[in-house]
């Protein structure tokens, strides 16, 4: 791999931009791997990419029915933060977010991480004492965030209004070093530090079954034919559920839509995230000026990327309050991706109930921050069986009554 | 939108009237049931991308529980019935299996 570099820049500008390599191989799927991953997305190619960084695991394919970062990793809107309540939960997300610090020089690729910080506003008495213990609890984690006062509110975001009539700004959850990534950049950046390894990102092939002899996976049919493999990692998000049908079990989550859109861009109005869970909407704006903008997810079970209008209608009204000036925006795009939902918002990392099967989902409206976190543990349990980042997120949680807890945390969808 | 409609009161009710309650006709399982099956009650679910069996509450209207048949991967409704009864009947069946044939839902076909 040709690492990229001022230097390169210089050297590919003098001779007309001819040598830049492609990102990454795209080969046919050889007969056998040791390890296959189901779904390019964030949480399946970084899986990928520590299996092979920290374990010396490079014969790897990871498998994408469609085009690689083409699910919710392309759909999101890159809030990265990790001031959640539980231990647990903060030691996962804050190991995600330490990673985001330095993944651009780590896979010698931009990925624009902007540290540029993240409010959680207080808009309820009862949010007010929930983020004061929130805060309680990131001290004691070791994750550095602040309980802040309406005053310091309106310094950081000059455009809120902090006495609306009906939520006015009581305060809010102030992490500094959160903010947001470009999350393509993501994606990308892992498959070329993947394909450089040696791995084969194989997209447009669909797995549609997963093979067993005797309680133990050997492989999986695809549209590109039966492929062998040791292990089998489950990473696909919205479509968890089916891919477990395929391998006989099933799973404590439920597939919805999640929507967000981005307006006209304008000119910068607003340097960090501000999210408003009481009345379901955040916003930040892009680096192109773009206000990105998102809220709650639909209702009802769904597999179709497409949302409800409505659900748009009410976010707006919601940033609307809370921005008047956005009222005459116009907006230039909307979308929605599956989201893979558990009943104690957190995530799986688990063995299942076939042998050498593992399964990483149900990070439903929020699993962007986690991507590197998450590849990192995952890519633990495979190689080694366990994981300390990831035991407790194991499906055995839902039949010991072992919650993790994170509804408030996770608030609005993000 | 999506348009439901509601078996009880007789409005073609769209969305904003409506309230998801999640998947039907799940088996019941109390004291005395194994921990698996206590487990598998409580959390899990078919989530399918196809046919799926759902509760939903006519809850801005006359406030009545019903169930409904619809496609998750195409948001098709094949028909709302009863809240009253443990399995789909049999017409909504039939009106599934002209849609899909072959298709199945957990023992229910
Ligand atoms: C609108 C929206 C806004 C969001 N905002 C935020 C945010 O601000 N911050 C945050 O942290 N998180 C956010 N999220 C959540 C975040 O996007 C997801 O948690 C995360 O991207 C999940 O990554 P993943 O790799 O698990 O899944 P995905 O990126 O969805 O990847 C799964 C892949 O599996 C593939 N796949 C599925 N079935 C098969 C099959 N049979 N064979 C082969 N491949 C298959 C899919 O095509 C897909 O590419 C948001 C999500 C949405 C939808
Ligand atoms: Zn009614």
């Amino acid at each position: 791999m040709r690492r990229y570099s001022a230097f390169a820049i210089a050297r590919e500008a003098a001779r007309y931009h001819s040598g830049w390599e492609r990102a990454w191989a795209s080969p046919e799927p050889k007969k056998k791997y040791d390890v296959i991953i189901v779904g390019a997305g964030g949480h399946g190619l970084a899986t990928a990419y520590y299996l092979g960084k920290n374990f010396g695991i490079t014969n790897v394919a990871v498998l994408e029915k469609g085009w690689l970062g083409g699910g919710n990793t392309g759909r999101n809107t890159t809030i990265i933060r990790s001031n959640y309540l539980q231990d647990t939960s903060a030691a996962i997300y804050e190991k995600a977010r330490s990673l985001y610090e330095t993944m651009s020089q780590d896979l010698n690729y931009n990925v624009m991480f902007s540290p540029r910080g993240v409010i959680m506003l207080a808009q309820t008495e009862h949010e007010v004492r929930g983020y004061q213990r929130t805060a309680h609890a990131n001290a004691l984690q070791g994750v550095k965030t602040e309980f802040i006062g309406p005053q310091r509110v309106k310094e950081l975001v000059p455009i809120i209004n902090i006495s609306g009539p009906r939520y006015p700004v009581l305060g809010g959850l102030w992490q500094e070093r959160g903010g947001t990534a470009r999350h393509d950049a993501v994606a990308w950046g892992y498959a070329r530090a993947c394909s450089d390894m040696g791995m084969d990102i194989i997209q447009k092939c669909e797995v549609t079954g997963v093979r067993r002899e005797g309680g133990k996976v050997v492989g999986v049919d695809t549209t590109k034919g039966a492929i062998d493999c040791d292990k089998l990692g489950l990473v696909v998000a919205g479509h968890s559920g089916v891919l477990a049908d395929m391998a006989g079990f099933r799973l404590p989550i439920e597939s919805l839509a999640l929507q967000a859109l981005v307006s006209e861009p304008i000119k910068p109005c607003m340097d960090v995230v501000v999210m408003a869970n009481t009345v379901h909407g955040y916003m930040s704006q892009s680096d192109k000026g773009e206000m990105v903008i998102g809220g709650g997810t639909d209702g009802f079970n769904n597999y179709t990327q497409r949302g409800s209008f409505h659900h748009v209608e009410e976010t707006v009204r919601a940033l609307v309050e809370t921005f008047p000036m956005i009222s005459r925006l116009k907006m230039l795009r909307q979308w929605g991706g599956i989201v893979d939902m558990t009943g104690d918002r957190s995530p799986i990392l688990s063995k299942t109930p076939v042998e050498g099967v593992f399964v990483n989902c149900g990070w439903g409206t929020g699993g962007f921050k986690s991507i590197p976190g998450s590849g990192w543990a995952m890519a633990e349990l495979m190689a080694k069986g366990h994981s300390p980042l990831a035991e407790e997120f194991g499906l055995n949680r839902f039949a010991e009554g072992r919650f993790i807890d994170e509804s408030v945390a996770a608030g609005v969808a993000h | 939108m999506l348009i439901l409609h509601c078996p009880y009161c007789g409005v073609d009710a769209e969305e904003t009237e409506l309230h998801a309650g999640g998947e039907a006709h799940l088996k019941r399982f109390g004291p005395g049931s194994s921990d698996a099956d206590f487990e598998s009650y409580l959390f899990g679910r078919e989530n399918p991308k196809g046919v799926h069996f759902e509760r939903w509450r006519h809850v801005n209207g006359c406030g009545k529980w019903f169930h409904a048949a619809r496609c998750t991967a195409t948001l098709e409704v094949f028909g709302t019935y009863s809240a009253q009864v443990l399995e789909p009947p049999q017409d909504i069946r039939d009106a599934i299996t002209a849609k899909r044939p072959g298709w199945s839902w957990r023992d229910i076909q």
